[in-house]
């Protein structure tokens, strides 16, 4: 099969949209994806819009509503926090199987404030604070201190990431936050589930992103070559059984088997990857993902933040444009932010936090429930 | 209303005359444990395999949280703790009766399951509850 290559991708900058609608919001992305490769919603072939909290209400519809009602299909996805790797995964999908050679695809969402998950069942009494917590803070501290059962990893150790991660967002534009918030900060922040403190927490925020994803003919075609990214490596896994999973959400098994399958399918190692943007949703899991990507041996994650190795400059650099931590995290669109990101950085197009050299970028992105996306790209050669 | 209290979770059992106890579904096949009534295994795939089980009130803490910040009316800090059972089985729940301190807290210690009211919650039609909670053994 050819390769299909991103042509044209981009992302609002992140922050509180409430008097703008969720179609409104993603049109934002989407004309400036088409902005970015030089083409319009006419030239199009299918529409693949992720979207998690309007789940039933067609979205994708919606959003050509706004912007161009050509006919075309439109495929309305939602998979937890994955749903923007999903959507895009279907776009590549469809490209790759040859029934389209240009394809949009979107993800937008627009949050609340306040906590996710935790909100129960609707018979009976509440269990949240009864039988512990389902709130997201408390699931991943939870993951993060099996780790730190496991292998030692320190409440500081966890901090770190987030203090790193605001740290790569000072030099993000797009970011949702640039404020540089030391290891003290971090760690005096209030607590919300023990060890993430408010500031190891995701932010909740509005946003959307899209990309233009065509084969390779067609890319030629339109002489979009120049700045094209290769898919190397498109993966989605859900959760295999583990022996705990009804109480304690894995979100290991299914990175590891995601991650394994896509080093396969693009042929590359860890030890080949110049940058990673991975689903840093609370400063405990991102420490969880290095082991589950290979950035690191089995244990040795805590060194691996402690040494500096995942900071811009470091060995491999890890969320360089803040992550969900300080770019922020809108559900559905995180997967495509994640895309626009390594994209920019194999292009040289990173200004101040680029990533010298960058050839081969892998986003990850996890949605509880579970679903793993991954994608390994590459500069178009 | 119910006479007495409901249970918090189908699978919290309440024999008539006997000790409130938590059950399980064991696969006959592959002997995965499961919680809640099913018919079939997701972990090998055996249709209508399962047996049920008592679950031991004995176990260990397997992993755990501080809960700080929570919905209003919720009481804070409070243990959010994952525990492994004897002979098979996780379970979630608070871990009451040690001080929400991770100085304090240690993986692996021995806890117990024990049965009280749940928290005098109760539900919209005023039915009160039986729940389960750990406490260190």
């Amino acid at each position: 099969m050819a390769d299909a290559y991103v042509v044209g991708v981009d992302m609002i900058k992140f922050g509180r949209f409430p008097e703008k609608s969720v179609p409104q919001l993603g049109a934002e992305a989407a004309l400036l994806a088409l902005d970015d490769c030089g083409l319009t919603v006419k030239d199009m072939q299918a529409l693949y819009c992720g979207n998690l909290n309007q789940a039933s209400g067609m979205v994708g519809q919606r959003l050509l509503q706004e912007i161009g009602q050509t006919g075309i299909p439109v495929v309305n996805v939602s998979n937890a926090c994955a749903t923007g790797a999903t959507a895009f995964r279907e776009a590549w999908m469809s490209v790759k199987a040859d029934v389209y050679d240009i394809v949009l695809a979107v993800g937008v969402e627009q949050m609340g404030k306040g906590l996710l998950g935790g909100g129960g069942g609707s018979k009976g009494i509440s269990k949240e604070g009864l039988l512990g917590s389902g709130t997201m803070p408390s699931v991943f501290a939870e993951a993060g201190l099996e780790h730190t059962r496991n292998h030692g990893t320190t409440f500081e150790q966890f901090a770190k990431v987030s203090v790193k991660n605001h740290h790569h967002s000072t030099m993000n534009a797009k970011a949702m936050y640039q404020i540089e918030t030391p290891l003290e900060v971090v760690m005096n922040a209030e607590m919300i589930s023990y060890p993430n403190t408010k500031l190891m927490c995701s932010v909740n925020v509005d946003g959307s992103a899209a990309a233009v994803i065509a084969s390779e003919q067609k890319a030629r075609e339109l002489g979009l070559m120049d700045r094209a990214i290769k898919v190397r490596a498109s993966v989605l896994t859900s959760d295999p059984w583990q022996e705990r999973d009804l109480v304690m959400p894995d979100v290991n098994s299914c990175t590891r088997m995601a991650s394994k399958a896509a080093y396969e399918m693009a042929g590359v190692g860890p030890e080949d990857l110049d940058l990673v943007e991975l689903h840093d949703c609370f400063a405990t899991a991102e420490i969880l993902h290095y082991e589950n990507l290979g950035l690191c041996e089995e244990g040795e994650a805590g060194r691996l933040i402690d040494d500096g190795d995942v900071e811009l400059g470091g060995r491999v650099p890890v969320n360089v444009s803040g992550g969900l931590l300080s770019k922020g995290h809108p559900l559905g669109a995180t997967g495509i932010a994640n895309i626009y990101e390594v994209s920019t950085h194999l292009r040289g197009e990173a200004g101040r936090r680029q990533v010298e050299d960058a050839k081969i970028g892998l986003t990850h992105v996890i949605g509880l429930g579970s679903a793993c996306g991954i994608h390994i790209l590459e500069k178009a050669a | 209303m119910s006479d007495g209290p409901l249970p918090v979770v189908s699978y919290l059992k309440m024999p008539e005359g006997g000790e409130p106890y938590l059950e399980g579904h064991r696969c006959d096949v592959c002997g995965a444990v499961f919680l809640g009534e099913r018919r079939h295994c997701s972990k090998c795939g055996a249709r209508d395999s399962m047996s049920t089980f008592q679950l031991s009130n004995r176990g260990t803490l397997y992993s755990y949280s501080i809960v700080h910040r929570s919905f209003p009316g919720i009481d804070v800090p409070y243990i959010s703790a994952i525990v492994d059972l004897e002979g098979g089985g996780t379970i979630k729940g608070n871990l009451i009766g040690i001080e929400a301190d991770p100085e304090k807290i240690s993986f692996g210690m021995p806890v117990e399951v024990v049965f009280d009211d749940a928290l005098g919650r109760k539900d919209a039609d005023g039915n009160s509850y039986l729940s389960y909670f750990f406490k260190p053994a």
